[in-house]
């Protein structure tokens, strides 16, 4: 069948500058580039272009660019051109249409809209460069209150199992199958590195990434791939994931081509199926069975670590949550509308799930009311992109944030959106050990330090500015925010008065 | 049973919360013994979970849920019932119930047996996977409810039907609903429409009885019946006709 679909992107190349060194064609793997003995020339195949700028970038003469294709359809906001190509595409395969990545179209992005205080005159700025910050942030069940022994500063109080983080950011949960070995040894590295957690997603845990397991989060989801007693054991913190952002309701199909002999020996299943997560857990049909599977979880591991509870941030999710901590979760991951993944059905990526900001205002809001706030650590993921996000994130309830895509920009990736694909050129959402090849583990982990460390600089010269030496004292602390462009009902969710007020 | 055990001894469960019971339990297995027979037991969680040795545990009384939950090891016999969630994602070790199971018999299971007497709830063996010589066995004497093996992914499902009056059918449906993996050998009959459209039949050929004859022994021993006549029985195979059941759903 002709297709009807336009090509995306137009390439250029400059022929004066081209010197037939052939490095974007074995770079291209999605077969844009080719040589042609005939005429001894470099050319392209424009319809094949994903835009992932792997060319671009290798190209040792900068010999090409990459432009949207200027085609032009008829004004019409109702039947835009995406709108349009994935008519055609569904009109073309019968199937449902796959993405990779979070939602990319434009609902409201709230961080866009809240602003964070500073100190001016009636109380003094902190300077982070000669004063201590203190970014120290504890995970885990706090306890009602503290009772220490008589006439000494002895404990009494049993506490229950703390993680501490030097930076309120981890990585989040990217399985191993859906990212590559070495994006997960880049990830396990640079978490033990800055002092932080990364976490295996659903995936199970390599043996050669076993010796990071104190920096790290082990994920127990529906099709329980790779989870045996020495993977519990292996890991920090366990959470039981229950959904995910980018596709809440519905479960996971990591296709057989990408069930490679290491992914099988990891999952625990014969290499080249399927690996299906089904959509519920089939232990967990209420509130009542999680806490079945959490104890489950911490008679399994002997009660030392936190289990952590992951939902996509849906309508309901305040209710839900209360319900999670009092079924014993020691920490409740949210992950809103924008989270991403290595494939989702587009119709449920775009559609299904509401912002992480309104999720988390309305959760913490919740759990304050009903005075178990401090029964759970609140962990918010889905299109953080920066500290200013973070600092908002933080100010707003959550004691930490988990980063997926900009960890994985970090590392290379350039959110073309082809991760169900495969082929990622950047070597990270691929298990084909030619693309893996690509990322070094070491360099890897060294961009990632370096970002966090970045972002730990940004977060410390907020607190400064706020007057505030320690990022306790801007946790849930909505008073240092104020919302622009918000209407009175996103203020009121938001829990956050207009800025001028 | 035939397992060498040297160091007994016993524990009553009367009175203990589960967090209590298995502490004990981790407690003995720490001190060296190999044999612990539970007295009393009425409804505690988790039993066997977190023991990682080859211990075994003998129940009198009644086990509460995700009993043998994520278990590596253990034997664990229980003179009664089981509830739900018996064998939860086990690695290894063996189950025995004399008695009935629940629902959800060896979810994600990846290893070891469990033995059934009777009757078990819906969804026994769903989404149980194999990896090379790891490969689960459930073996169930009675009958079975819906989504009997659904979303299997490896491992050996036997339900022998012994408690069904002759010529009884099987009344669950949706057997095998997205398996692609392993194999279900059913003891009786059942009709094609019970089945997810997943799965095929077919007759056992030899090795499939080699297989067969190995479980039901050893289910015959554990519970004092004749295999010889167990084996008499007709048997359907059923087996997934895809490896990869969705695999033309999207367009890429």
């Amino acid at each position: 069948m002709k297709t009807y679909l336009p090509a995306r992107f137009i390439v250029e190349r400059d022929e004066a500058r081209c010197i037939g060194c052939q490095v974007c064609v074995n770079q291209c793997t999605f077969e844009t580039h080719y040589y042609d003995a005939g005429d001894d020339g470099v050319h392209s195949r424009e319809e094949n272009c994903v835009g992932c700028h792997r060319c671009v970038l290798f190209c040792p003469t900068r010999a090409l660019t990459i432009r949207r294709t200027p085609l032009e359809y008829r004004e019409n906001y109702n039947w835009r051109p995406e709108v349009i190509e994935d008519i055609i595409r569904q009109s073309e395969t019968g199937g449902m249409l796959l993405t990779g990545m979070g939602d990319d179209k434009p609902h409201r992005i709230y961080w866009d809209h809240l602003l964070l205080n500073a100190s001016q005159v009636t109380n003094p700025s902190i300077d982070p460069l000669r004063e201590p910050m203190e970014l120290v942030t504890y995970l885990g069940r706090k306890p009602d209150k503290v009772e220490l022994g008589p006439g000494s500063f002895d404990l009494k109080t049993e506490m229950a199992p703390q993680v501490e983080l030097q930076v309120p950011v981890m990585f989040a949960a990217m399985s191993y199958g859906a990212v590559s070995l070495n994006v997960h040894e880049s990830l396990a590295r640079a978490a033990a590195e800055a002092g932080t957690l990364w976490n295996t997603g659903e995936g199970g845990l390599h043996t050669k990434l076993y010796k990071y397991g104190n920096n790290t989060i082990v994920q127990v989801a529906s099709g329980r791939f790779g989870v045996h007693p020495q993977y519990l054991d292996a890991g920090r913190v366990v959470e039981i994931k229950i959904g995910q952002g980018a596709k809440p309701g519905i479960g996971g199909h990591l296709p057989g081509e990408k069930v490679s002999a290491e992914v099988a020996l990891t999952r625990m299943i014969p290499h080249g199926t399927d690996a299906l997560s089904p959509a519920p857990q089939h232990d967990i049909y209420s509130i009542e069975d999680l806490a079945q599977l959490i104890y489950a979880l911490k008679e399994a591991t002997d009660y030392t670590k936190p289990v952590a509870v992951k939902i996509a941030a849906v309508h309901n999710s305040a209710a839900i949550a209360s319900g999670m901590v009092r079924a014993g979760a020691d920490i409740i991951v949210l992950d809103g509308l924008r989270g991403s993944t290595g494939a989702a059905p587009k119709i449920i990526r775009d559609n299904v799930g509401i912002p992480i900001e309104l999720a988390l205002a309305s959760v913490d809001t919740r759990l304050r009311q009903e005075g178990i706030r401090n029964q759970a650590s609140i962990v918010v993921s889905g299109g953080i992109r920066n500290a200013g996000d973070v600092a908002k994130a933080i100010a707003l309830g959550a004691d930490a944030v988990y980063i997926g895509t900009a960890a994985l920009v970090a590392l290379g990736c350039r959110v073309c959106q082809q991760c169900h694909t495969g082929k990622c050129t950047w070597g990270i959402c691929t298990t084909d050990l030619a693309l893996t090849k690509r990322l070094n583990p070491e360099i890897g982990a060294q961009r990632l330090v370096n970002l966090l460390r970045g972002w730990s600089l940004e977060l410390k010269d907020i607190l400064g500015g706020m007057g505030v030496n320690a990022l306790e004292s801007l946790r849930g602390n909505r008073l240092q925010l104020r919302g622009i462009g918000l209407s009175d009902t996103e203020l009121e969710i938001l829990g956050v008065r207009m800025a001028g007020s | 049973m035939t397992i060498e055990t040297v160091n007994a001894t016993r524990l009553d469960a009367m009175g203990l919360t589960h967090k209590e019971l298995n502490a004990r339990l981790r407690q003995l297995v720490a001190q060296g013994y190999d044999k612990i027979e539970l007295h009393n037991v009425y409804g505690q969680r988790y039993i066997g979970t977190d023991l990682d040795k080859p211990v075994v545990i003998d129940i009198l009384g009644t086990p509460g849920n995700d009993l043998g939950a994520f278990m590596a090891g253990p034997t664990i016999v229980v003179r009664g019932n089981a509830q739900d969630g018996c064998a939860n994602t086990m690695d290894s070790g063996e189950i025995i119930v004399h008695g009935h199971a629940g629902d959800i018999l060896g979810l994600s299971a990846r290893g070891g047996k469990v033995f059934v007497r009777d009757d078990v709830g819906y969804r026994a063996g769903i989404h149980m996977k194999e990896y090379k010589e790891k490969k689960p066995v459930l073996v169930i004497g009675g009958t079975a409810q819906d989504f009997f093996g659904e979303y299997m992914a490896g491992g050996v499902l036997i339900l022998l039907g012994l408690t069904l009056k002759e010529g009884e059918p099987h009344r669950m449906n949706f057997v095998g609903t997205g398996m692609h993996g392993g194999v279900i050998y059913l003891r009786g009959s059942i009709q094609s429409y019970q089945l997810g459209k997943e799965v095929g039949t077919s007759q056992l050929d030899g090795k499939d009885q080699q297989v067969l004859r190995e479980f039901v022994g050893q289910f015959a021993a554990h519970f004092g019946y004749d295999p010889t006549r167990i084996m008499e029985g007709s048997f359907t195979k059923l087996f997934p006709r895809y490896l990869r059941p969705y695999g033309r759903l999207y367009a890429y």
